[in-house]
């Protein structure tokens, strides 16, 4: 079975003034039918910029400086605008964390809904709004028939979002790209909105991509994770084997400072140091300066190794299981 | 246990709006022509009891504008109470002569959410953090810098940086600038009001640590707010937990994660997400949080609770003790 999306060594670059941002630098990974990768990482580890790539969002001064983005053998870096606009929204969709950014304020709901029906389907108006009206009551809104008159601001946060959801599954899409779509909700609301997306991987086989820097989240919801740091992938592998048996020190450093990994009351174990900056990051694996198995081989880029069949780690001293 | 070093009685906010002449003309008018005005005041708070004891840490748990953050500003001094009262050191805030009162809001400090927006971008970290000392007196102009040097040291800062300006930090750093702001005018008495819920899950830890050093060294009482239960499980002794503006249930924090009472809380702690937990199916307590300005009659969780019973629309439960320190405020608990 091909995969519905593999990345392979994708390098997305931002050309500032202070110098070229290795944003996404050599990232590879694949999602199958179905399946749900979760991509990891804390803030600027280029987790974000991944996804904007490969749903062709990014702006100048970035630009895609290396590798494929092949969603079923089509390599998307090489379409043209045009032809991306017909996969984007359609076959490919994405969630965003805020959804008060992704809707317009001064439009209602059924306004915003029946045109992005009407982008990608020859379809009459009545039929556009009665397809919307059955992507609400789906994610769960209720009495989804009266909400298609509501504007935005109507709505509560765990409403906004599954309005959005709703968009970005009326295609029915093969890929959705979920960039950090429940950060900003409470617990109770994510576990609804959690259950939601989940119930579509498995009915429809849409292929998920969850951005998250949760550890927690993900470990309920991901097959298999990707772990990112400084632009690059550290480790990849089946959730259980990442989770549990961690191999890149990093990813082994983040999993141990979780609050309910540590005996309650003792010191959590911490990474020292802080992220370092894109535009300076030393020579070599990224982590080397926080990391406490470095040496002077770590002065050379670690290549990606096998480390057990599916789980990879680009590290020269991988922590033993 | 310790004597008590904060306590509230019947602490209760209502936000309402101001009304300037225009609208209280309307509003009287719609009252003499039989319309009765519309209310507008959000019961953020509603008779809540709390004490913390000396040297005790305690967790506050809730989701958004369930009134958790209200609490901790009216217990830091920073927001008056429309109802109750707040003793420190069994002394009523209000009846304070105004120094004693000023010594009592020095011994309750304060540190937020957001390192952003808590430290003010136009001043130097020497005088963001030293600024409040000097001002009260509590060191001299000559002892300021080995002061300084002192207090940022404590919050794990490099004493070289403080001719720098807030942007020049990362927000680990900048909420090491806050902590240390809050130590400096030697308090008891930490409201840490979300304090680690903007960070990044390695530097978490590392302000976490350094939360549970400064207990240890300062011998400080913490009132710890978040929606992190995770975070709080570790934190905190006692555990309380807040829903729509009332405390719904509280106990020490083994005894709460290990025999959750109150529906819930029992909810809360099936909902939040486990590293330990693989491809689970996500379930979720049906509906949305109400709105604080028309709260459910009787308990406020009814509508979403699935053991509600007809007496619990009518009927607002007691806090009361089911066993020694564990309080729930359910009516399940009166059945045999």
């Amino acid at each position: 079975m091909s995969a519905t999306l593999e990345v392979r060594n994708l390098r997305t670059h931002f050309f500032t003034r202070a110098g070229v941002v290795k944003a996404v630098d050599d990232v590879s990974f694949s999602v199958g039918r179905g399946e749900v990768l979760g991509l990891v990482g804390e803030s600027g580890s280029g987790k974000s910029v991944t996804g904007f790539s490969i749903i062709g969002l990014i702006d100048p001064p970035g630009r895609l400086a290396g590798g494929q983005i092949l969603y079923k053998g089509q390599d998307l870096a090489t379409l043209t605008e045009r032809d991306m606009r017909h996969l984007r929204g359609n076959r490919i969709a994405m969630i965003f964390q805020d959804p008060m950014m992704t809707l317009n304020p001064v439009l209602r709901i059924d306004t915003q809904m029946i045109e992005t029906v009407q982008a990608h389907a020859q379809v009459s108006k009545a039929e556009a709004r009665a397809r919307s009206r059955d992507a609400l009551g789906m994610v769960g809104i209720p009495s989804p028939e009266e909400r298609l008159n509501a504007y935005p601001h109507q709505f509560s946060g765990g409403m906004r979002q599954r309005v959005a959801i709703a968009i970005a599954l009326l295609h029915n899409p093969d890929l959705l790209i979920a960039d950090e779509p429940t950060t900003a909700l409470d617990v109770t609301i994510q576990a609804q909105i959690l259950a939601e997306v989940q119930k579509l991987a498995t009915d429809h086989g849409t292929a998920l991509i969850w951005i998250t820097h949760d550890l927690s989240v993900i470990a309920g919801l991901a097959d298999r994770i990707a772990v990112m740091y400084a632009g690059r992938v550290v480790e990849t592998g089946g959730a259980s084997d990442v989770l549990d048996h961690p191999r890149h020190p990093y990813t082994h450093g983040l999993i141990g400072s979780v609050p309910s990994r540590n005996k309650r009351g003792e010191k959590l174990r911490q990474i020292p140091g802080t992220t370092p900056s894109l535009l300076s990051l030393p020579p070599g694996c990224a982590f080397r300066t926080r990391c406490t198995h470095a040496t002077d081989a770590c002065v050379q880029e670690p290549p990606v190794s096998d480390i057990a069949p599916g789980h990879t780690a680009r590290c020269f001293h991988p922590v033993s299981a | 246990m310790n004597p008590p070093i904060i306590e509230l009685r019947g602490i209760a906010k209502r936000f309402g709006p101001s009304y300037d002449a225009a609208a209280r003309l309307t509003r009287g008018l719609a009252e003499r022509f039989g319309k009765p005005p519309k209310n507008e005041t959000v019961r953020a708070v509603d008779g809540v009891a709390l004490t913390v004891a000396k040297g005790e840490v305690v967790g506050l748990v809730g989701e958004s504008g369930c009134g958790k953050s209200t609490i901790g500003r009216m217990v830091a001094g920073i927001m008056p109470p429309t109802e109750g009262q707040v003793l420190f050191k069994g002394q009523d805030v209000t009846t304070l002569t105004p120094e004693a009162s000023r010594d009592a809001r020095l011994k309750v400090q304060m540190i937020f959410q957001d390192p952003y927006a808590s430290l003010n971008p136009r001043m130097r970290v020497a005088d963001i953090v030293g600024e409040a000392p000097l001002v009260h007196g509590l060191i001299r102009k000559d002892e300021f810098d080995s002061y300084l040097d002192m207090q940022l040291q404590r919050a794990g800062l490099d004493p070289t940086f403080k001719r720098r300006y807030p942007h020049q930090f990362s927000g680990g750093q900048r909420q090491r600038i806050g902590i240390a702001r809050a130590l400096a005018v030697q308090p008891e008495f930490l409201v840490c009001d979300e304090a680690v819920a903007a960070l990044d899950v390695s530097i978490q830890a590392q302000i976490l640590n350094l939360f549970m050093d400064l207990r240890r060294d300062l011998d400080l009482t913490y009132l710890f707010i978040s929606h992190d239960l995770g975070v709080v499980e570790h934190l905190s002794d006692r555990v309380m937990i807040m829903y729509l503006g009332r405390i719904v249930e509280s106990a020490r924090s083994e005894e709460i994660f290990a025999h959750p009472n109150h529906p819930y809380t029992q909810a809360l702690l099936a909902e939040v997400p486990r590293i330990d937990t693989r491809k689970r199916r996500f379930t979720a307590i049906k509906g949305e949080i109400p709105s604080p300005i028309d709260p459910p009659a009787g308990c406020h969780f009814h509508p979403r609770c699935p053991h509600a019973m007809p007496r619990c629309s009518v009927e607002t439960p007691a806090l009361r003790e089911i066993a020694p320190g564990h309080n729930s405020a359910c009516h399940l608990n009166d059945q045999g």
